[in-house]
């Protein structure tokens, strides 16, 4: 069973499962961040306080980042070996009318969805995992203030929001392939589903895109 | 008419081919594209030039053989036909035509803009087939197949080998061709037998022979001049995946 790895379809697969537990952990994401439009962030740092102590989520942690390693480390793999397959280019491209730019150009996105995350890393995670946190009291509870740390970034620098919405754009356009793409690798994708499961991905990119570029919209405009 | 051709010439396979402009006449609007190409090639001949190499044969498009890339797509701009079927009527007076022969590794150029597809012979040779006798065409009742999954083999079977599919696909990717013969085969209970060890041999020739992965971005289902859908793909996913479980 193992050998299917070494087949492209299993290479493709690989991408396929890494996106969709990505996917899924996306949402999650978005729904413990948009707890920083509520009040005035009590929610947002209870929320995230209970991810960061919740033994679930330690152990989803690891493989949270071991999906993103496989995802990207195989991404380039099959990039590079799909690129020798046309040794010599043609000279004259037209557009078929079907074909999307961001399923032609799924690698140039996922590149500067990854620089874009590294910038993120650094920003949150890598401050609240280890570096200095402010704390806070909520009814005697002390944790950690995420809140004041997303706020300050966002307000304080307005590129810092346009930086934040520009990835949450490219990581939508990623996704309205990659969603779609990753059910068809599977073999979930029928003459009927091909429509729905297309529209679905839409959906999903643009709730994706949304959702996290009023995050830093919020801030910059009502803060 | 009158056109301009930008046509790749090359002497052999291991020669590096060049582009060569040509200007055409008194192009008839009711040539199909390889009437147009006779006509040009008639013209080098009187002046003592050498033809352009194509290939062709039935030029009513059930052979698959006069695959072109012509203006950056196979085949054409119209949708669902073949070079052969596709009219001067497309082109404007005074255009520029450019024409290329398929491009990829599995596809190497023999001579202008004739390409070597005998690697799809390979990937049927490894086991697009029904490896026992089937015998011939049964009694219409005898052998039960649902009106569903005859419609489904049929719309597969119309692959006529053409290879438009990897020269549309950004990865070279013969998927598309390789799903059609096994999603075709697979629809009917004598192929169905195999179905699981026919689609891990096929893949397996296909991923040896220099062909692409597939990432689904439908360059393939849209350049098809039989119109075969990316379904296909899933299903052939579908196939080669639980095949692989079960080793």
């Amino acid at each position: 069973m193992i050998e299917i790895f070494n087949s492209s379809i299993g290479k493709k697969l690989i991408m396929s499962i890494s996106g969709l537990f990505l996917m899924a952990f996306l949402l999650v994401h978005l729904g413990v961040n948009l707890m920083l439009l509520v009040g005035d962030g009590e929610a947002f740092n209870r929320a995230a306080h209970f991810m960061g102590t919740n033994p679930a989520i330690k152990i989803m942690e690891p493989l949270l980042a071991f999906g993103f390693i496989f995802h990207i480390i195989y991404g380039t793999y099959i990039t590079l070996k799909n690129r020798q397959t046309r040794p010599v280019g043609y000279a004259k491209w037209s557009s078929n009318g079907v074909t999307s730019w961001s399923s032609r150009n799924m690698y140039i996105l996922g590149g500067t969805v990854f620089i874009f995350l590294i910038i993120h890393i650094a920003n949150f995670f890598w401050k609240m995992k280890f570096g200095e946190m402010p704390t806070i009291t909520y009814n005697g509870e002390v944790m950690d203030d995420a809140y004041s740390l997303v706020a300050g970034l966002f307000t304080q620098y307005w590129w810092y929001d346009l930086l934040y919405v520009a990835g949450a754009i490219l990581l939508g356009l990623h996704l309205s392939h990659g969603f779609w793409s990753a059910f068809q690798t599977v073999g979930w994708n029928g003459t009927q589903w091909i429509k729905r499961l297309e529209i679905a991905a839409y959906i999903y990119a643009i709730l994706i895109a949304v959702g996290f570029s009023i995050i830093p919209l919020y801030f910059l405009i009502f803060k | 008419m009158n056109i301009t051709l930008k046509i790749w010439r090359q002497k052999n396979a291991k020669s590096k081919g060049r582009f060569e402009t040509y200007k055409l006449n008194n192009v008839a609007t009711d040539m199909s594209f390889l009437e147009m190409l006779d006509y040009l090639n008639e013209t080098l001949i009187t002046q003592g030039q050498e033809p352009v190499a194509f290939e062709h044969d039935c030029r009513e498009g059930i052979c698959g053989s006069c695959g072109i890339y012509i203006n950056g797509r196979p085949h054409g701009n119209e949708r669902r036909t073949t070079t052969c079927e596709l009219r001067m009527t497309q082109f404007e007076d005074g255009c520029t035509i450019t024409v290329e022969p398929w491009r990829a590794a599995a596809f190497p150029v023999i001579k202008d803009l004739v390409v070597d597809r005998s690697a799809f012979d390979k990937i049927i040779a490894a086991g697009g087939y029904i490896s026992t006798n089937a015998g011939a065409a049964q009694d219409a009742n005898a052998i039960p197949v649902s009106k569903h999954n005859a419609d489904l083999a049929f719309d597969t079977a119309s692959c006529i080998g053409c290879g438009a599919c990897v020269a549309a696909c950004k990865n070279a990717s013969a998927m598309l061709f390789v799903a059609a013969k096994i999603a075709h085969l697979a629809q009917f209970p004598q192929g169905r037998i195999e179905a699981a060890e026919r689609a891990k041999k096929m893949i397996a020739k296909m991923d040896e022979l220099g062909f692409g992965g597939c990432t689904n971005t439908r360059a393939c289902e849209a350049e098809c001049p039989k119109g075969i859908s990316i379904s296909t793909i899933a299903k052939l996913n579908r196939e080669f995946i639980s095949a692989k479980i079960k080793d």
